[in-house]
């Protein structure tokens, strides 16, 4: 029965371009950042790489030609998972659990920048036949399908636009205190409402800005980790994810995908009271009600209860649920296929008493999550947790 | 549709051929993919492009494996290092490889053939090079191992481009 | 790497095919909904027993859908499961089944399935335009290259540095144009193709000839994956996953010597290593190779351990490789024989191996008892190998 470590993690800062590095460059930063983290020489001591990547989001057919050299993988088994990091994670899990590996490097970023269309690509996922003609042909964008579902998740539980507003708020305020963050603001509710509606009752202040940024992960069996470091371990001790149905007309109100993968993930780690059990909790924001049904979905919440948190100030580093601390993707940006990883960063970095000013006494066991924007259902739930 | 005894599994595989005319005739839809991205080029291959445009072909030397990494890289692969120095290369080298292509890019075909192929530069360590055309030559004279030097376009054309080379020929003696 | 701490070991009990056609009318969703559909019809289970699905499809630039992995869920009976994609380019076809083997073997879950899909028709004037954007933009892309000339550099570096003879390689095609007659899904069997035919096929980009070339393809194939603690309650023959192995190469492909397939021996050696073979040669009784080309099943061979290099082109001529033969190659018809949507190359590639071992191949059945097989599949700008060593016990 092999558990898995996390032994090194490593990420660039996350900004609104990156135009002095093409991607290599990019993923190369923040591979040998978590390598020097990690204390391991790729080349040597690696046994497994995996990339989390789109093509459309690259521009290149068959991504996964161009991933190994930045990350040391040349002649080496490498593999891309067309997911979110966390989906990256969990292979990498997965292949340490069966043996096959003993040490995986999983690699997640984004370079949307240097996409010119993101409004037509992000499109380009919707079914071409039954979904696509009705937004392409008024050259509507895309994101309307926020909008339904945020008007359907606030009607099913009567959430107020108010509440996911505080959202919007509460977290970019947190980036203020996250290096890495490039949308930190201090901004109030007022500026969120005069922002106005982008797509009813979503407003423009309530969807988060694109960012450019990579992180590495570099995951161990628990007794090879041992071996190598003396620092203490943060271990994943449950990892789900679950796709619904990928028609838009048969979502979910309530983020049924997390709640599939939560019941994988907390079975695995032991979680039976999500509330008592978990310190930190980083989430997926990018539209701010999704930060709402999330919790919702991860049991953090009753339904509906959600919304009442994040109004009276509960949600956040002086809160009773310490929510995206790290500032979620309103703060640090829509790091697209990256910002799954992105909250495991947060999440590692809280259990191992490296978040600086956005430190939480005592975190212990902590719980990161995703979701694939946009047309989706599909998300993933990772548990970590310091066993010392 | 029962063929079970004819064939092994998989037993009654289901499929509807179709022919190219049938396309038409069946409902279908259309639609181009926008898809339009500006990849930055980085720091090595801006500065490969850019020598390009001087009529000079350039490397770089990774200090372990004392390769020169032609196209150029800030970090060599096999060391997972990063690279040293910039080194020019005198830009003539040998064929690597070669192909006679009688199709285009789109497949559609073409009388007078292409001819490509990759060149392994003089000065960096066995096959390190890059694809290009091969021109001045007959199909039947192009050899793997030929010696051959680059035909640069005139320095107004020059942009920063792999095509500021129109192609390799044979080395002159 | 501790090859040898596997958690629970994994069997093949069923699996399925479409039929393989320059153009099928079905969708990608239908496409791969019949594939599942027979590989679970074959393991006696429906979609209710999966506890996850594992899906490979190759560029999504054919279907010109973003993120197809995730529009293909519900085709490929993932809605509400735990649903993955995976994409290695053309190894996907038998890498998928690697991923679907260590959601097994990790102990995560007990029954998968593995579907692999593929609609090259979709992408108009012609697949190839698809696969201009596999190129480096700055470097390869401005020469306006075609797929074909990547074939034929390295046929043509192989030939000179091991003195193949193109007469050899094109026997290859000949072989597996008429082993493909054997198979129902075949959609380029030929009971009468000659050498003759393949040599005189008009040039593409030479030495690539027409009839060296298997053609865009239609198709879906499906396998079900489960743990050993229930393989015996859904077969008597569960065909075991005894050795996975897996090798990606330098994205600089103008760097490395095409000659020989270096990351496919490594990915190899991975695999024979955890399948415990130490004479691949003498202990593996068939290959299933990818052989998208004819010249790309003999430097497979090679590449694999099967054969020293330039050795599999002497093999052929002798005729050893035939389905008949002291080592059997290709014996479902191949891509060349069957056709290629590339990630659905999983039903002749682990699908043929299965059925072999299963010995339920009918007319395409070997001739010698076998009880090892070997599949495998190449991608991505030739940088990519996976490999899979199946047993039956």
């Amino acid at each position: 029965m092999r558990d898995v470590v996390v032994l090194g993690i490593g990420s660039t800062a996350f900004t609104s371009q990156t135009p002095e590095v093409n991607w290599k460059e990019l993923i190369y930063d923040a591979a040998v950042k978590a390598y020097t983290d990690a204390q391991i020489d790729p080349r040597r001591d690696v046994d497994s790489f995996v990339t989390c990547a789109e093509d459309f989001w690259e521009g290149f057919s068959i991504f996964d030609e161009f991933t190994p050299d930045q990350l040391g993988a040349a002649l080496r088994p490498m593999m891309t998972v067309t997911g979110d990091g966390l989906h990256g994670l969990a292979n990498a899990y997965m292949q340490i659990k069966s043996g096959i590996a003993n040490i995986v490097v999983v690699e997640a970023h984004s370079k949307i920048s240097e996409l010119l269309t993101y409004e037509h690509v992000t499109e380009l996922a919707f079914d071409p036949i039954y979904e696509r003609p009705l937004s392409a042909e008024r050259e509507v964008h895309p994101y309307y399908v926020a909008g339904l579902e945020m008007n359907l998740y606030l009607h099913a539980t009567g959430t107020t636009e108010e509440q996911c507003a505080f959202v919007a708020v509460h977290n970019r305020r947190q980036a203020l205190m996250n290096p890495l963050a490039p949308y930190g603001a201090r901004i109030g509710l007022q500026e969120i409402f005069n922002s106005g509606y982008a797509f009813t009752p979503l407003k423009r202040w309530e969807i988060a800005s694109r960012a450019d940024g990579c992180i590495v992960f570099v995951l161990a069996a628990a007794e090879i980790a041992r071996r190598l470091t003396k620092k203490p371990l943060v271990y994943i001790e449950g990892i789900g994810w679950s796709s619904e149905s990928p028609w838009i007309a048969a979502r979910s109100a309530d983020a049924g995908y997390v709640r599939r993968a939560a019941q994988i993930a907390y079975r695995h780690a032991g979680i039976t009271d999500p509330r008592r059990q978990i310190d930190v909790i980083e989430v997926e924001d990018r539209f701010a009600f999704k930060e709402l049904q999330h919790l919702e979905a991860l049991g953090l919440a009753r339904p509906g209860e959600a919304g009442w948190l994040a109004q009276s100030g509960a949600l956040g580093r002086d809160g009773e649920l310490k929510v995206n601390l790290s500032g979620g993707s309103l703060g640090c940006g829509d790091l697209i296929e990256a910002s799954g990883l992105q909250r495991a960063l947060e999440i590692v970095l809280q259990l191992r008493g490296e978040a600086g000013a956005r430190q939480v006494p005592n975190a212990r066991v902590g719980v990161a999550q995703s979701w694939r924007g946009v047309p989706h259902g599909t998300g993933a739930v990772a548990v970590f947790a310091r066993r010392d | 549709m029962s063929k079970a005894k004819e064939f092994g599994p998989p037993l009654n595989p289901r499929g509807r051929r179709l022919d190219a005319e049938d396309l038409e005739k069946i409902p279908h839809i259309r639609a181009k993919a926008p898809a339009k991205y500006a990849w930055a080029a980085g720091t090595a291959i801006s500065r490969f492009l850019e020598e390009l445009k001087n009529g000079r072909i350039i490397g770089r030397k990774c200090a372990r494996c004392h390769r020169v990494l032609v196209p150029p890289r800030m970090f060599c692969e096999r060391c997972f290092q990063p690279t040293t120095e910039w080194v020019y290369l005198p830009g003539t080298g040998v064929v690597e490889t070669f192909s006679v292509s009688y199709i285009d890019t789109n497949a559609n075909r073409i009388k007078e053939p292409i001819l490509v192929g990759t060149v392994a530069f003089d000065g960096a360590p066995p096959h390190c090079g890059i694809m290009h055309y091969f021109g001045e030559v007959s199909p039947e004279e192009l050899k793997i191992g030929m010696p051959v030097e680059p035909v640069w376009k005139p320095k107004e054309e020059r942009v920063g481009s792999v095509l500021d080379i129109k192609y390799f020929r044979p080395r002159k003696k | 790497m501790n090859l040898n701490k596997i958690r629970k070991d994994v069997a093949v009990v069923g699996a399925g095919m479409t039929i393989f056609a320059r153009r099928l009318q079905e969708t990608g969703k239908e496409m791969s909904w019949e594939a599942a559909k027979m590989a679970l019809d074959e393991a006696g289970l429906t979609l209710k027993d999966i506890d996850a699905v594992i899906v490979g499809s190759a560029p999504d630039a054919f279907d010109g859908v973003h993120k197809k992995g995730e529009w293909l869920l519900d085709g490929a009976g993932g809605t509400n499961k735990p649903y993955m994609r995976v994409f290695t380019g053309g190894g996907t076809a038998v890498f998928a089944p690697i991923a679907g083997w260590w959601h097994v073997a990790s102990g995560m879950f007990q029954r998968v399935l593995v579907v692999c899909e593929e609609k090259m028709s979709s992408v108009q004037p012609h697949a190839q335009s698809a696969f201009a954007h596999i190129w480096d933009p700055i470097l390869d892309r401005p020469l306006k290259p075609n797929l074909v000339w990547i074939f034929a550099m390295e046929m043509q570096r192989y030939m000179y540095k091991y003195n193949v003879r193109y007469e050899d390689i094109a026997l290859v095609a000949v072989k597996n144009k008429r082993n493909a007659v054997g198979h129902p899904c075949a959609q380029l069997a030929d009971p009468n193709i000659t050498l003759e035919d393949v040599i005189n096929s008009e040039p593409m980009a030479l030495p690539v000839r027409r009839l060296d070339i298997s053609p865009p393809s239609d198709g879906a194939s499906a396998i079900v994956l489960v743990s050993e603690d229930v393989a015996y309650e859904h077969t008597d023959t569960p065909v075991w996953i005894d050795g996975v192995g897996w090798c990606i190469d330098t994205t600089m492909w103008t760097n490395r010597d095409l000659a020989f397939p270096k990351f496919v021996a490594k990915a190899a050696k991975m695999a024979y290593e955890m399948a415990g073979i130490k004479n691949p040669r003498k202990e593996i009784d068939f290959a299933e190779p990818y052989d998208p080309f004819d010249y790309k099943e003999l430097q497979h061979l090679e590449g694999l351990l099967l054969a020293e290099p330039g050795e599999a082109a002497i093999m052929t001529r002798e005729g050893k490789t035939q389905r008949d033969g002291e080592f059997p190659v290709c014996p479902s018809g191949g891509l060349l024989g069957v056709g290629n949507p590339i990630a659905a190359a999983l039903g002749i590639k682990i699908g043929e191996v299965y059925w072999q071992l299963a010995r339920k191949a009918g007319p395409r059945q070997v001739k010698k008892d076998v009880r090892t097989g070997v599949a495998q599949a190449w991608g991505d700008l030739m940088q990519f190998s996976s490999v899979v060593v199946m047993r039956r016990r």
